[in-house]
């Protein structure tokens, strides 16, 4: 047994799994209508590649990847396409985005899928597989697969290619039920990042409250030399700096990326839509959803991506009597919701269905009292009571330079804090005033040149003209005219 | 005696050459304060304050002619950030100053417009795009929200429109309450 490097911090929290990890993946039901938010992934919107009316089939790509940064989006089942627009999609904000519309037509049939041998392909072409097949990190983050597996410039070889099935999130089992219902598949994926990576060691990480899913990756592991890791049940173990360091003792640089220190890490769900994407040649259409809480009957259901939240919960057995409140994700990090109106995306793990047992009531707001759980609760090993002062008072820079950005929004703080001091939504309205202003900095910069460019041109212009008056008329005339010319430029 | 006045003579003469030397060597272009100034101002290029555009204005304060407190797209947070770079007091808000207004961005209704080109003289950052006679439109990226353009139009199609709320833009509000989740 290898050693484990225990983080800072973290918080004990009750699990609440085996609300909806005792039954199998339930096949999701195919809704008359998807809407398919073409906005899925951190980084660049997909570019719409079909217009209303327009037929589609079950695996079409439907929206292109724009930019480095970008994922691509396809139908996640055969219809017709009844409108490409602005239609409300999962955010804290409740606004709209742009999505594709499409009416199913109940035959679900497949494009010509084209399976691939990777071990032939040209590491950039099998990248460029991954990224049209719109693989995005489905822990919750969503960033583009492609761009974590190309590892040029950012470290010659990688030491550790970890898999990340900590799962430490309360109420949410999307991860546990598949490591136990599809190890093998996942297994497959790891060979493919595998024989792209080239890591010195595969490690597989995965909290210890789940034995049956750590028994199911062992047994597909075996004849490999991968290595199912079990690690302390701690939230937030499932953060990949935390699983970093709690797997390796290795930690990244504030500012730098995993990869500067040689590791790379993937969510087990990912590793199993990079196998369907290149040995089956599926794109990501569907993802196993948690959905949990106080539903009849909460489960995991492999739901079509832009299925509504509504269908899923009302195949749930609906609600039960004495909803208070809808949040996507799980109770630490997830985000309430306006309506249940809103399509799944690929960043949907977990719906939780809040009533009265899952949500404490409101608690009034008090002083902080200085006494530093929240340091000692921070897995992030930041000042959380510092951080709160400086955003508090709007004191950006100060924020900026204790290190705010290197928060990662897990709540610890929030959860441990005897003054119930939302904690972390003030680190989430400092980063989100910091990039404000920081765009705004650069519009104005852009409207300085364009100003000055403008003030020159006009300069220029000026003295043309007088050159040329001067040119047309004879020097005797201008001396007769006097200042005519210039006065009347004015 | 002697000694003395020749060592203190060569020690001015060399303190001279120094210095004669670093000044034209290390010689700064322009108004660095003017030019710091400049960076805090919002660039909308609107006149406002009673400047030709940003750049007098911040030339103004740096001079010491100008108060801090004439920029309104700038608002408060232009206003501390000029008291901290400067060194002053902010000024008290009067009652004048009113709430902060939204983003505006220009929108020419091109049904209307008839190509007179006004607008286009007026805009200090040429977002709006045209020729004599031919259609106007503005180019809702470039646009400050001057207001310059408006006041020109001989048949007012010009309007200024609240710039939309989108994912994008949208940011997590100042704390007030919060629900706490069980876990």
């Amino acid at each position: 047994m290898s050693r484990l490097f225990p983080f800072h911090g973290g918080v004990k929290t009750v699990r609440h799994k085996t609300e909806s990890n005792q039954q199998p993946i339930a096949p999701g039901v195919l809704p008359g209508r998807l809407v398919v938010p073409l906005h899925q992934h951190v980084g660049a919107s997909a570019k719409p590649m079909v217009q209303a009316g327009d037929r589609v089939l079950k695996g079409q790509r439907i929206g292109q990847a724009e930019g480095y940064i970008s994922a691509a989006i396809h139908a996640p089942t055969s219809g017709v396409v009844t409108a490409v627009d602005l239609q409300p999609v999962p955010h804290p904000s409740g606004l709209s985005d742009l999505c594709v519309t499409i009416e199913a037509d109940g035959e679900d049939r497949w494009l010509d899928r084209e399976p691939v041998d990777y071990r032939r392909l040209h590491p950039s072409d099998l990248r460029n597989l991954v990224r049209h097949a719109g693989v995005v990190g489905l822990g919750g983050a969503v960033f583009p697969s492609a761009v974590k597996m190309n590892l040029s410039g950012h470290c010659e070889r990688l030491e550790q290619l970890i898999l990340n099935g900590a799962e430490c999130e309360p109420w949410m089992t999307c991860d546990d039920v598949i490591m136990r219902e599809r190890a093998a598949e996942i297994v497959a994926g790891i060979h493919i990042l595998a024989h792209l990576l080239e890591p010195r060691e595969v490690l597989v990480g995965i909290e210890d409250d789940k034995p049956e899913a750590i028994a199911a990756m062992t047994a597909a592991c075996a004849g490999t030399d991968y290595q199912v890791r079990p690690v302390p049940t701690c939230y937030p173990s499932g953060g990949a700096k935390q699983l970093t360091k709690l797997l390796t003792g290795k930690e990244a640089p504030p500012k730098g990326r995993s990869t500067d220190i040689g590791v790379q890490c993937f969510n087990v769900a990912t590793a199993y839509t990079i196998h369907r994407a290149i040995n089956f040649g599926e794109p990501v259409i569907s993802r196993v959803v948690t959905v949990t809480g106080h539903v009849n009957r909460p489960q995991n259901i492999d739901a079509l991506l832009g299925t509504s939240f509504a269908d899923l919960i009302s195949q749930c057995g609906g609600y039960r009597d004495g909803v208070e409140r809808l949040i996507m994700g799980g109770p630490m990090m997830g985000f309430a919701l306006h309506s249940d109106a809103v399509p799944v995306t690929k960043a949907t793990n977990c719906i939780l269905v809040g009533g009265a047992e899952q949500l404490t009531p409101e608690q009034p707001v008090m002083p902080c009292i200085r006494c530093g759980a929240c340091v000692d609760a921070c897995p992030a090993n930041l000042l959380p009571q510092q951080l709160y002062w400086f955003a508090r008072a709007k004191e950006f820079d100060k924020a900026r330079d204790h290190h705010v950005f290197g928060c990662i929004e897990c709540g610890c703080c929030s959860y441990v804090c005897p003054s119930h001091i939302p904690l972390v939504q003030y680190y989430r309205y400092a980063k989100n005033e910091i990039w404000a202003r920081e765009k705004e900095r650069e519009k104005a910069e852009l409207a300085r040149q364009r100003h000055q460019a403008r003030q020159e041109r006009l300069e220029r212009e000026k003295q043309e003209r007088e050159a040329k008056l001067r040119q047309k008329a004879p020097p005797r005339a201008v001396a007769e005219t006097g200042a005519e010319p210039t006065g009347r430029e004015g | 005696m002697v000694i003395a006045i020749l060592a203190l003579s060569a020690l001015a003469g060399a303190s001279g050459l120094l210095l004669g030397f670093a000044a034209i060597r290390f010689k700064v272009e322009g108004n660095p304060m003017a030019e710091q100034i400049d960076a805090i101002l919002p660039q909308t290029q609107c006149g406002q304050c009673g400047y030709v555009g940003c750049r007098s204005y911040a030339e103004a304060i740096a001079a010491g002619e100008a108060e801090i407190d004439l920029c309104p797209p700038g608002g408060a947070n232009s206003v501390v950030a000029l008291a901290d770079l400067l060194g002053r007091d902010p000024p008290p808000r009067n009652a004048a100053d009113g709430v902060e207004q939204p983003k505006m961005v220009a929108v020419i209704d091109e049904q209307r417009c008839i190509g007179c080109t006004l607008c286009i003289q007026a805009c200090p950052v040429d977002a709006i795009l045209g020729a004599a006679k031919h259609m106007h439109t503005v180019i809702a990226r470039e646009c400050t929200g001057c207001e310059l353009c408006v006041a020109p139009c001989p048949v007012d199609c010009i309007q200024m429109t609240p710039v939309a709320e989108t994912i994008m833009t949208w940011k997590w509000a100042y704390p007030g309450a919060a629900v706490r989740v069980a876990a």
